[in-house]
């Protein structure tokens, strides 16, 4: 238990992080230019943690599968950014921001870690605008904000629907200016295949060339992960097709533990599934719930006509409404937290409400949305507020200035006008709460192993809120690493270069030539999406929004059934020397195969209902997730030992000593 | 749906490819035309032949992977998409379907229809940045208020997501509007202005260095993007540009 | 000449130029020649004063011929840098779903317009340069309008000047309006400038063909 260190300071919450910094060493601007760091992932954590090394004078080596650093996943994400300026006014603050972090991911997050998280913040705005990022501006030319799901403020700055895009060019853009001065070595379509460990120490990782397939080597004081979540882990989710738990995975196999794997966020608004073909899930942004109502029909013989396309939902009187959420949650109503927006449509449609084919969507309206900004338009211009249909195109107007793009997107996939009918949403896998284990200083319990951003298990608990993976995405890579990696480097100012020559890196490049061999040599009848897909199935059926021991027990079962048969039957074709795709994917998710046992596990393990993480034996008498702070307010952090089965538990206590535990209600 | 595909097959940057034709069946208008691809795919793996490589990742619009060249259009007939989000629905059943890679000099083939873009990447070293460093203690955001109609024109600029289908689609295979995009968007924040006679002067150095052609106004472009980039930033480029070089 | 303007944005800013110069001529040359259809004095008076004047001959006319030239020599060197930039070409290529083919073809609409040029040359200017500076034949200051009645008579030289005045106008319609993008100018008068391209692109053109079957009939 020793080696669960998290080397949180002592000292009041709001003082921690400043103490730290002023207590932790330094490595001088001469010295560091002796220094390498690996970077793998140029997402958000990445590409901001990589300019930012870089910047402070190391040399800094960045590696990404994608074809450039721009592309990285962070790109998709649409909603905003959380930052406690208080710029409304309407009393923000860095406290309550902590305090809603804490209490939206369901206490089960490291407070000192959020406590930072939220203090730095308010840094990130004034850096991405010192960057040129575009925020969205009022008419005065100052910042603007929109409110997001489980909070009472509005704290969250946009870029429309494209935050994410915008802010990761931003730090793609940082990274150039470094990459220009020769301080970054971008490594484009590499992807990194293991860590390797000299004296215990993690000293640099082995990567593929996805082009000509070579195996390459690379060395440095230090690695940092960057490389984001595994919500690909089902198959279906809102994540890239390249997302993937590899890198993560393999340092867990080198001694990083693993922490909350089955901690899996299960985003609310997402277009439904529309059939088997279905090869990713496309998210709606939550700001969308700002305006939109969210609603099933109250009878269950409405549903089944809306179903088979008999009834249109816009005939349905209000009275034949069911808008549950607001029925439910008064105080937040269409604006609950993710996990209770998600397991309440889940709740519809499994009692029989839901309104497309396969039964598995609800509405989510705008039409109230479109007559009230209308009418606020019509009364604005000295227009009639009763004509209908001037109220209706302003209306619209209005409604397409804050999510045309959203509202585009929609129709082009599900081809319906979403200005004129309700659009149809539900939930999917959107992000990885779990992830490597780190310390206050972001290192794995591998020495020199850092995980940042959506790989390490973070600071979001068991549900994370709306725009906050951004924030600390960026927050890690910004301004927490940079200080917190000197701390472990000052040890390297006399190391010098690190070789790769030693037999630990040999070692290593072999044992990945050898696993793409037998790979490839197998030759079996199945490809490799059909196990991904069998895989995927297997973990939203049994380890998804609700859980119970026996199906977690079979989930596990059938996992590895499913795994050996993955190494007897997989096909796999062309050679290891050339591009190719389906060998990237297969290595992937061979690496699934192994997570979603220890997914399972962890479930399994963990016998409360937090955060979206219903599990059955365990919720209240009005079907409430039913929390169990005596027993379970710890951090689950899994040491490899050999097979998935076999992982051993360690527990992190975490302490709350600034906020008190209480049962969520958002009522 | 059945489909008769002519997909460009070539092994490596080396070897010459050809038109190769594929049949395909049961394809739903539901499908996205990446899934069609994942279909096809799936069929020539378990025939023993070596499935068709793309470049894809987010599949919803916003990375910028996707670069096909689909029946003589980039990112194919719909308007405001990439590949990705193109549906089998615009499609007839029973339609032959050219897929080529997007061609450009600049834009070598790696395999099939995998191109090389990191030309675009070269471009942005040269100067797709303004030269802050991080610190905790930047000026408060807002510091400099920013005319919101700048501000949403400098935003329209920058949610240019580098696909390349400009280039693909220009007859000259010029890369104006992708870096258009980019000067425009510093351009327009005071942030930007600092640098700016630098920052144009260099790109459009890279720009041409890389062997992009050049411009004529054709508009073809602003048509094919999918993010919808104007050409107004094409003529904000070429002031700036006039600027730069009268300042410098 | 690539080699003189480096920048791929200062040689089309070149050519925006010159082209202007050119749009700027022509209206000048259009002038000129209308004014044959109203008065045969006025037309003698204006081009005696073209054919005579010191300024006009000496610095004008150079000038304008090495705009000329310029435009389409640089126009020639983009055409054939701008199809390099795409070395494998695609198998299927449909352009005209997204630009118009005037604006595709700039080159064919060039080369038609300089072929004419080089008649014009042929039957204008270079008897006009014998007249006046190697044979110094005696300035008559009422030729003019004969020897322009003169070039109408013939009917294939009408169809042949009519059919190139409209390729000038499929050039001009693109040209007029891609000039004032090329330098900079897209806002809020940029639906004028094209309106005015378009007007000028079919009128002036038209214009010029008005004249030729005006003296033609007349003859």
């Amino acid at each position: 238990m020793a080696k669960l260190d998290s080397k949180v300071p002592k000292g009041p919450i709001s003082e921690k992080w400043t103490n730290h910094k002023n207590n932790i060493r330094l490595v001088s601007p001469a010295n560091k230019r002796q220094i390498d760091v690996i970077v793998v992932g140029t997402g958000l954590a990445g590409g901001s943690a990589a300019a930012t090394l870089a910047e402070l004078g190391y040399n800094v080596k960045s590696f990404c599968f994608q074809d450039s650093p721009r592309r990285a996943h962070s790109i998709a994400a649409q909603g905003g950014i959380n930052a406690a300026k208080n710029y409304q006014g309407d009393g923000d603050s860095i406290h309550r921001l902590f305090y809603d972090t804490v209490k939206g991911g369901d206490y089960r997050s490291r407070e000192s870690n959020v406590h930072r998280l939220a203090e730095v913040s308010a840094n990130i705005i004034d850096q991405c605008v010192a960057q040129g990022v575009p925020f969205a501006r009022d008419y005065g030319g100052l910042l603007d904000n929109r409110s997001f799901g489980g909070v009472l403020v509005s704290r969250t700055f946009y870029a429309k629907g494209q935050t994410g895009q915008q802010l990761l060019l931003g730090a793609y853009s940082a990274m150039n200016r470094q990459i220009a001065r020769g301080k970054i070595k971008m490594f484009n379509r590499h992807e990194m295949m293991d860590v390797v460990l000299v004296d215990g120490k993690a000293r640099g990782i082995i990567t593929r060339n996805l082009i000509n397939g070579k195996i390459e080597r690379h060395s440095a004081h230090a690695v940092v992960i960057a490389s984001g979540g595994y919500g690909n882990l089902f198959f279906l989710s809102t994540n890239a097709m390249g997302s993937n738990v590899s890198a993560t995975w393999k340092i867990h196999k080198k001694g990083a533990y693993f922490a909350n794997p089955c901690f899996t966020q299960i985003h609310p608004t997402c277009i439904p599934v529309s059939g088997d073909h279905q090869s990713k899930l496309t998210l709606m942004s939550e700001s969308l719930r700002n305006d939109g109502r969210i609603w099933v029909p109250k009878t269950k013989e409405d549903a089944q006509a809306i179903r088979e396309g008999k009834l249109n939902p816009t005939d349905l009187s209000e009275d034949k409404r069911d808008y549950y959420l607001e029925r439910r949650y008064p105080a937040f109503g269409n604006l609950v937290p993710r996990d209770v927006a998600s397991r309440a449509a889940k709740e519809r449609c499994d009692t029989g409400f839901g309104v497309n084919k396969t039964g598995e969507a609800v509405f989510l309206d705008f039409a109230a949305a479109i007559v009230r900004y209308g009418k606020e338009k019509a009364h604005l211009k000295g227009l009639d507020e009763d004509d209908i249909k001037v109220v209706n195109e302003l209306g619209k107007a209005a409604v397409k200035s804050k999510y045309g793009n959203l509202f585009q997107m929609y129709e082009k996939i599900v081809d319906e006008n979403p200005y004129e009918t309700p659009m149809m949403i539900y939930p999917a896998v959107h992000y990885t709460m779990g992830g490597t284990w780190v310390d206050y200083n972001l290192m794995t319990t591998i020495p020199g192993c850092f995980a940042i951003g959506e790989a390490n298990f973070s600071d979001h608990g068991a549900n994370r809120l709306g725009a906050s993976a951004l924030m600390q995405g960026l927050a890690d890579g910004y301004f927490v690493l940079p200080y917190t990696i000197g701390d472990y480097l000052a040890d390297d100012i006399r190391t010098g270069a690190i070789s790769t020559d030693s037999k630990e890196f040999e070692e290593a490049e072999n044992d990945v030539k050898q696993k793409i061999e037998s790979l490839l040599k197998t030759k079996g009848n199945k490809t490799v999406d059909y196990y991904h897909k069998k895989l995927g199935k297997i973990i939203w059926n049994k380890c998804g929004m609700s859980r119970n021991a026996d199906d977690l027990k079979q989930a596990i079962e059938e996992i590895k059934i499913l795994r050996e048969d993955f190494y007897a039957n997989v096909l796999v074709p062309g050679s290891s020397d050339s591009f190719n795709e389906p060998l990237a994917k297969a290595i992937r998710v061979s690496d699934f195969l192994e997570l979603g046992e220890l997914f399972a596990k962890d479930a399994l393990e963990r016998k409360e209902s937090c955060g979206g993480h219903f599990r059955e034996e365990h919720q209240s008498k009005e079907g409430e997730a039913l929390r169990d702070d005596e027993n379970f307010t710890f951090v689950s952090a899994w040491e490899y030992k050999g097979n998935p089965s076999d992982a051993v538990l360690h527990k992190e206590q975490l302490n709350y000593e600034n906020i008190e535990l209480k049962t969520r209600s958002y009522k | 749906m059945k489909l008769t595909l002519k997909v460009w097959r070539q092994k490596n940057s080396k070897e010459k490819g050809k038109i190769e034709s594929y049949d395909i069946d049961k394809i739903s208008p539901d499908m996205s035309f990446l899934e069609m691809m994942d279909v096809l795919n799936e069929k020539l793996t378990i025939e023993g032949l070596d499935p068709v490589a793309f470049d894809h990742d987010c599949r919803e619009g916003i990375c910028g992977s996707c670069s096909m060249f689909i029946n003589g259009e980039a990112h194919g007939p719909d308007r405001l998409v990439t590949t990705c989000q193109l549906h089998m629905r615009k499609f007839n059943d029973g339609e032959t379907i050219y897929i080529e890679p997007f061609r450009a000099k600049t834009f070598p083939v790696i395999k099939d229809l995998v191109v090389d873009r990191s030309s675009f990447d070269r471009i942005q070293h040269a100067g797709g940045f303004i030269s802050v460093n991080t610190s905790g203690n930047t000026q408060d955001a807002n510091s400099i208020p920013i005319e919101k109609q700048k501000a949403d024109n400098a935003f329209d600029a920058a949610t240019c997501i580098g696909c390349g289908a400009c280039v693909a689609t220009c007859k000259n295979s010029s890369a104006m509007l992708f870096v258009s995009a980019k000067v425009s968007q510093y351009a327009l924040l005071p942030q930007g202005k600092i640098e700016a006679t630098d920052r144009v002067l260099n790109m459009v150095k890279q720009m041409d260095d890389e062997g992009f052609g050049n411009c004529t106004n054709t508009g073809a472009c602003e048509v094919e993007c999918p993010k919808g980039i104007s050409l107004e930033n094409i003529a904000r480029l070429n002031r700036e540009f006039i600027k730069a070089k009268i300042k410098s | 000449m690539s080699k003189v303007i480096e920048s791929s944005i200062l040689r089309k800013v070149s050519m925006a130029l010159s082209g202007i110069f050119l749009i700027i001529f022509l209206l000048q040359h259009f002038i000129i020649n209308i004014s044959s259809v109203f008065s045969e004095a006025t037309f003698n008076q204006l081009s005696h004063f073209m054919g005579t004047n010191f300024i006009v001959q000496f610095i004008a006319q150079p000038i304008l011929i090495l705009g000329v030239l310029f435009h389409f020599i640089m126009g020639f060197v983009l055409n054939f840098q701008n199809r390099n930039a795409r070395v494998e070409k695609y198998v299927k290529y449909k352009g005209s779903a997204n630009a118009s083919w005037i604006s595709r073809n700039m080159i064919i609409t060039g080369a038609v317009v300089l072929s004419f040029l080089g008649l014009h040359f042929y039957d204008f200017w270079i008897p006009e340069i014998n007249h006046k500076y190697i044979e110094f034949l005696p300035e008559d200051p009422n030729r003019y309008y004969t020897e322009l009645t003169h070039k109408f008579e013939d009917l294939i030289k009408v169809i042949l000047y009519t059919i190139s005045f409209g390729f000038l106008s499929l050039h001009l319609l693109h040209g007029f309006s891609s000039s004032f993008q090329s330098l900079g100018v897209n806002n809020k008068f940029t639906s004028t400038i094209k309106l005015i391209g378009k007007i000028y692109a079919i009128g002036i053109p038209f214009g010029f063909c008005f004249i030729a079957i005006f003296h033609y009939l007349n003859n």
